[in-house]
């Protein structure tokens, strides 16, 4: 088991030095200069290009600036300043990412109660007039767009309805005083209720066909014969017997699905304008921010090497077959 | 009164294809402490016989017919929670494959104490202790820890014991073996089938093996039925059938036994290939593969019958007996010479 942590955290490590030294070659591989934006973009004076290209350290090879980045990341544990408004990229992030996770968690839990319910009905009951429903909203749900879905969403229900907001984010707790924003626990939610469904509806429509697709070969397995054999009623043969072996692969999805998520449910964020991390990589690539770019990114990774090693070990806890070494 | 008694049983499943007709107008009962084998190739109908009996078709399209009498009641149009309460306690199923048979995310102790549970009103505890009894009288080494490990933790042959144990829980008057031992190595089969045998003397339950392993048949069987395309075409007590089989595809099972000291250079065989029950063939369904085919066999299926001889030894064959008594005979001295 500690092997097997250590072994993991090596992996990580090295995981996570790749993806960022890609970032770095690819941002610079691009034809930008990022000084540019610094300077207020096109206008800007040689004067202050050439005091930013100093100031960001743009001046020295690309290895030399990872090296640096690394070197700051690790002693500091900063993620240095926004190449474009100089505020400091932890606190960027700090404020991005309790939205994205707003959105990620409540969405999955939306998400996994559609595809429960819907996925072992309809598997119970397959070509059953619900199983043919579930199958057209699956249909719509992978293949409608986010933007799309949103987009009618804040439409519908947001201006013709006007039962829920069009768009924006309420801070759970509480807004600054001043701002005039709403806040608070209820307003949060409120204003969640149409991200959450569209941001749910995508993957509730695959976990519906992957949870239906489970359960029903589960239910030929030869165990469950056995259970129906003993005398235990339906009811009994679905919880302690198909439900368990059948959700084994969704738990290892779902750990994937949030950590790949919490680094920006970009579409999302964009339609509801929820200032999370997709909204603020998006903007940071359009300046040309790295740092910003680059600290989203190590978020990210930090969040899907976190939700993979969750995942791992609660398999190992949920399968007694599994033995981590 | 038998205890079970099976009669004119038909399962026909509708597939995409056409009406299977997997088990078509099967008879036989079971007697008290007794053992049935029912023996025939993979496909006959064997399994399905059993399935139907203990209600575990899928129902979706199936359609049964005929009666399965248990103690009196029929098993197939009784209500599903009925038949839940005799499944498992007094009618108990043991199936081919103990690798897959068992959860795996649960400890055999949990499916064991299961099994005492759904059927009776006993404390965890008090259900823990049989199950760790069973255990023992089925020969888990150490049972008193293993009862909490998983089913990977163990040999096919011990999850086979495992299996008979959790069959023999509640003190079944019947226990349906499928094919017990037919993914067992040689050695564990033959430790299954005594461990079989000693239990059914300790618990008196009766016994219907399923099996295509003549020699399993002629280990632990009373009472015997050929099963060949959805169909018994033998039925006859087990001295009766080996001494003196009546249809030819019983002496074609008994001529592919393998021998050791044979000076055969290939084992016998049935010629050809069992028949798909979605077309299965006019007359006598065997005459395609039978070396005594006449012309009556490919019109006319001929009817179960006592023999002269002996009314209780039934066969389906439109062979005359003097013929039958023959070949029986030349069989039977080929079978002697050779051991």
């Amino acid at each position: 088991m500690f092997r097997y942590l250590v072994r993991r955290l090596l992996w990580a490590i090295l995981l996570f030095i790749v993806i960022t030294f890609v970032t770095f070659v690819i941002f610079f591989m691009a034809p930008n200069n990022p000084a540019r934006g610094y300077c207020g973009g096109d206008n800007a004076k040689p004067q202050c290009l050439a005091l930013a290209t100093k100031k960001l350290g743009l001046d020295k090879p690309v290895p030399v600036q990872y090296l640096k980045f690394l070197k700051r990341l690790v002693v500091d544990r900063s993620l240095g300043q926004s190449y474009f408004t100089g505020q400091d990229v932890n606190q960027a992030i700090a404020q991005a990412a309790p939205v994205t996770a707003s959105l990620v968690f409540g969405g999955a839990i939306l998400w996994m109660l559609i595809g429960l319910v819907v996925g072992v009905f309809s598997a119970l009951k397959p070509r059953s007039l619900l199983d043919r429903i579930a199958m057209v909203f699956v249909l719509i749900g992978v293949s409608a767009h986010p933007v799309w879905i949103g987009l009618i969403f804040s439409y519908f229900f947001g201006f013709k309805l006007g039962i829920t907001p069009i768009a924006n984010y309420a801070n759970f707790f509480g807004a600054p005083a001043d701002s005039g924003l709403p806040g608070g626990p209820w307003q949060w939610f409120y204003h969640m209720i149409l991200p959450w469904c569209t941001f749910a509806i995508l993957f509730a429509a695959l976990y519906v066909r992957m949870i239906r697709a489970n359960v029903m070969e589960t239910m030929n397995e030869d165990y469950v014969r056995t259970a129906r054999a003993k005398g235990a009623p339906e009811n009994r043969v679905l919880t302690r017997h198909v439900l368990r072996n059948a959700l084994l692969p969704v738990v290892t999805m779902l750990g994937m699905d949030i950590g790949l998520a919490l680094g920006g449910a970009i579409f999302t964020e964009t339609v509801y304008q929820l200032p999370g991390l997709g909204r603020t990589s998006i903007l940071a690539i359009s300046n040309n921010d790295l740092a910003v770019v680059q600290g989203v990114i190590v978020f990210s990774t930090l969040c899907i090497i976190f939700f993979n090693l969750v995942v791992d070990l609660l398999y190992a806890w949920i399968d007694p077959r599994i033995r981590l070494t | 009164m038998a205890l079970l008694e099976v009669k004119d049983l038909r399962t026909y499943f509708h597939t995409d294809d056409g009406v299977v007709k997997a088990v078509d107008g099967v008879e036989f009962s079971v007697e008290k402490g007794k053992t049935l084998g029912i023996v025939g190739e993979s496909g006959s109908g064997k399994s399905v016989t059993n399935l139907t009996i203990m209600g575990l078709n899928p129902r979706r399209n199936t359609v049964t017919s005929g009666q399965a009498l248990w103690k009196g009641q029929d098993l197939l149009t009784m209500k599903p929670a009925q038949l839940r309460d005799i499944r498992g306690s007094e009618i108990s199923m043991i199936f081919q494959d103990p690798m897959t048979s068992l959860n795996p995310v649960h400890t055999i102790g949990k499916q064991l104490v299961e099994a005492i549970l759904i059927h009776r009103d006993v404390s965890k505890r008090v259900a823990r202790a049989r199950a760790l009894d069973l255990l023992k009288a089925v020969g888990i080494p150490r049972a008193e820890t293993r009862i909490d490990d998983y089913p990977h933790q163990f040999s096919g042959g011990m999850r086979q014991r495992v299996m008979i144990a959790m069959a023999l829980i509640n003190d079944p008057d019947l226990l349906i073996a499928d094919e017990p031992t037919t993914a067992l190595d040689v050695t564990t089969q033959a430790q299954i089938l005594s461990l079989m045998k000693r239990l059914q003397d300790d618990f008196g339950s009766a016994i219907i093996m399923v099996t295509h392993d003549l020699g399993v048949i002629a280990e632990i069987a009373d009472d015997v039925v050929v099963m060949y395309a959805a169909e018994i075409v033998e039925h006859a007590d087990v001295y009766d059938l080996f001494n003196r089989p009546q249809h030819p595809y019983t002496w074609g099972l008994m001529g592919s036994l393998p021998r050791l000291d044979a000076d055969v250079e290939r084992l016998t065989q049935i010629p050809g290939q069992p028949p798909s029950m979605l077309r299965p063939p006019s007359g006598c369904r065997f005459h395609p593969r039978c070396p005594y085919v006449m012309e009556i066999c490919k019109t006319k299926n001929p009817e179960l019958l006592p023999t002269q001889r002996d009314p209780g030894h039934l066969q389906a064959c439109h062979l005359d007996e003097d013929t039958k008594d023959r070949e029986a005979a030349k069989l039977k001295a080929t079978m002697a010479e050779a051991t």
